[in-house]
């Protein structure tokens, strides 16, 4: 063994307690240390997945802390790591390093406030983490409205899930995509079409948005329509991540580390870092 | 803690005693170059090298190294803790050292490099020829007065040899007819620290180092980025020989039974062109301009902003090994600071 404290790169085991296809592309599955602990984890934070001979991988940890001992996550298919995992079942064992990196503000900045969720693609599984949280703590915070957006019908993910959310009291779904498949009676249009459906109040809203790199200007320049103070605006950034600890420099946008220093990030903070966005 | 002076011959003895003691990796030479290696005698030992091809750093940072095998038995980890010697340090290249020192136990201590550090005895020599690159000079990196283990200064035929901490006490009491430096060797030692302030400043740096970091954070679009950048070729030997870099690449592999294997890191590359990218082939640093600017950002921003100093020693390494002849540090570090 090494010497020393703990080994910041050495996996601990988890085992696969549920697996399932959501779409063509993405598996949901769910996690849980063999250790019995649970991860510890807060929204928006993520975990190093690993697959020993194959490689590691960054993956948000999409549940809230309150799902007894189990995390879930949600895996796109798209190189080595992620394609084996998609043939991975219940049962099976995983590595897990983490969790990493900073969370949504749940029990700070989100408090007693108004919050908007802009999730685009993939974004709704980080943020479901916190969405979660906060449907579990609903009176801690005012009114709350999610929209979403894929490319297509066929991608959209967590669909029971947003029509239960959507049923809660003072909770407002919007959904859209870019391109209608047959069947599709919901709305058509890339996410920011979605801003003209919604109010939002600048005094006392939080707004969280995770999505592809290229949403981002976007989305955020449909929130400062409304005026919202840019410390109130929140990202979760992807970056090229090999260890997670702040060490082997792949995250790096400009001095900041995304693995430590966010991924989530207050566009406060970021809005004159070059590379952020 | 004490400064011994010793002759040529005893010194000699000595390092042989120390071959005998533990292993020790010590600067020889290669062709018409210089490297740190194992060192089987003493006679071997090159002290008046100019510079090594690459820093001692691959001691503590090697440049592929296993995180840990896997197999039926689970996740294991294992470093090699063997104390060992490591002989001949120039001081910019100590420098280096102490700033990984900081850097990989920042927030999360690295284990395998602190394993490493802790069974190393680091043993600094004075620079007795100066490379055609060096500047040094100009950063105060030109002579360590702490923090080394022993340093050992030549001084006309004796050698001067002083203990910086515990373990280089130790070995030092190992030395045969060591008398005590007196005022009249400290002050031939401070003379050529003098000395080789001046003439380790071979490329001539303008820029004020304390005000390298408020200078860069105003040059982001500065033309010289391009202008240098388009001649690169991406091929990262400026970060290879660069003793404060230290990114690195981690890699998975199965044995032939399909089920063990290791996970090993390697040394990796700002300025190779994937380093920034992430599934979908979406780069973050799609530009060699990019790339190139983040190398000198990092050298003169944003690690000195962590650890208080300007994260590039004047070793001149990468001067020599850029083939574009684009990667002199002061060439940049000037025009920005004029900017
Ligand atoms: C904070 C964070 C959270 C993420 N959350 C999710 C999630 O919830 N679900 C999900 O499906 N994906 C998520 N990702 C993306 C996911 O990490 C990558 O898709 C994954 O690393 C690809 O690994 P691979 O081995 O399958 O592909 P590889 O075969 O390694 O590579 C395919 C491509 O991905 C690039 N790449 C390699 N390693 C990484 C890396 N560590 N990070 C990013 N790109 C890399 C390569 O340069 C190559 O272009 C997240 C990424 C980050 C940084
Ligand atoms: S940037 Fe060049 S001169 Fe500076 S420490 Fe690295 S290799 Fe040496
Ligand atoms: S050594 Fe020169 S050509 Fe190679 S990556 Fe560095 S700057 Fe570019
Ligand atoms: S992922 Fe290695 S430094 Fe952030």
């Amino acid at each position: 063994m090494a010497s020393g404290a703990t080994n910041i790169y050495l996996p601990e085991y988890a085992t696969i307690t549920a697996a399932k296809q959501m779409t063509e592309t993405e598996m949901y599955f769910s996690f849980k240390l063999d250790s019995g602990k649970p991860l510890g984890h807060m929204p928006g934070q993520f975990a190093e997945v690993s697959l020993p001979g194959i490689g590691e991988a960054p993956i948000s940890i999409s549940s809230s802390p309150g799902s007894n001992g189990t995390f879930e996550m949600v895996i796109r298919k798209i190189g080595n790591v992620t394609n084996k995992i998609h043939t991975m079942k219940q049962g099976e064992k995983i590595g897990i390093r983490g969790p990493f990196g900073t969370t949504f503000p749940v029990e700070t900045a989100m408090k007693g406030k108004d919050i908007v969720f802009i999730c685009a693609g993939l974004g709704i599984v980080p943020l479901r983490s916190a969405i979660q949280y906060v449907m579990e703590n609903r009176k801690n915070y005012g009114k709350v409205t999610i929209l979403s957006g894929t490319r297509t019908p066929s991608q959209r993910l967590f669909i029971d899930e947003l029509k239960k959310w959507a049923a809660i009291k003072d909770v407002t779904v919007l959904e859209t995509v870019d391109i209608a498949e047959d069947g599709w009676t919901g709305n058509v249009g890339v996410i920011t079409t979605l801003f003209s459906k919604v109010e939002i109040d600048p005094a006392k809203t939080i707004a969280l948005i995770v999505g592809p790199p290229v949403m981002y200007k976007f989305a955020i320049l449909e929130l400062r329509k409304y005026n919202m103070k840019h410390q109130d605006i929140y990202v979760s950034l992807e970056r090229h991540m090999k260890c997670g600890v702040g060490k082997c420099g792949h995250c790096q946008i400009n001095n900041l580390y995304c693995c430590q220093d966010g991924p989530v990030f207050s566009y406060a903070d970021i809005e004159n870092i070059r590379e952020a966005i | 803690m004490g400064t011994k002076k010793v002759s040529q011959k005893d010194f000699e003895k000595w390092v042989e005693k120390l071959i005998g003691l533990q292993k020790v990796f010590g600067v020889q030479s290669k062709d018409d170059k210089y490297e740190f290696g194992a060192l089987l005698k003493a006679e071997n030992l090159r002290l008046d090298y100019d510079i090594t091809i690459l820093p001692p750093k691959k001691y503590f940072l090697p440049s592929t190294e296993q995180l840990f095998s896997f197999g039926e038995s689970g996740f294991n980890s294992s470093v090699d803790g063997e104390p060992f010697i490591l002989f001949g340090v120039h001081p910019y290249d100590f420098v280096a050292i102490r700033q990984l020192d900081v850097l990989f136990s920042m927030k999360n201590n690295d284990v395998y490099y602190q394993t490493r550090r802790n069974a190393a005895t680091i043993i600094v020599c004075d620079v007795e020829n100066i490379s055609e690159n060096a500047f040094s000079g100009f950063l105060g990196f030109d002579h360590v007065e702490k923090g080394f283990d022993l340093l050992v200064t030549k001084t006309g035929s004796d050698y001067l040899v002083e203990s910086g901490s515990d373990k280089g006490k130790k070995l030092l009491s190992l030395m045969e007819n060591a008398v005590d430096a007196q005022a009249a060797d400290i002050s031939k030692r401070s003379e050529k620290w003098k000395k080789n302030r001046e003439l380790l400043k071979k490329q001539l740096l303008k820029a004020n180092v304390n005000e390298l970091p408020a200078a860069l954070g105003k040059a982001y679009d500065h033309k010289i980025w391009n202008e240098k950048a388009e001649k690169c070729f991406s091929c990262g030997s400026c970060n290879l020989v660069c003793p404060t870099c230290y990114c690195f690449d981690v890699q998975d592999d199965f044995g032939w039974d399909l089920k063990s294997g290791e996970r090993t890191r390697s040394w990796d590359g700002c300025m190779i062109e994937n380093f920034a990218t992430v599934a979908g082939d979406h780069n973050f640093r799609k530009n060699k301009s990019d790339r190139y600017r983040h190398r000198y950002y990092r050298k003169g921003k944003y690690v000195p902003e962590k650890i208080g100093e300007i994260a590039c020693v004047g070793c001149g390494r990468c001067i020599s090994a850029c083939v574009a002849r684009i990667a002199n540090p002061v060439e940049i570090f000037n025009a920005v600071a004029e900017a």
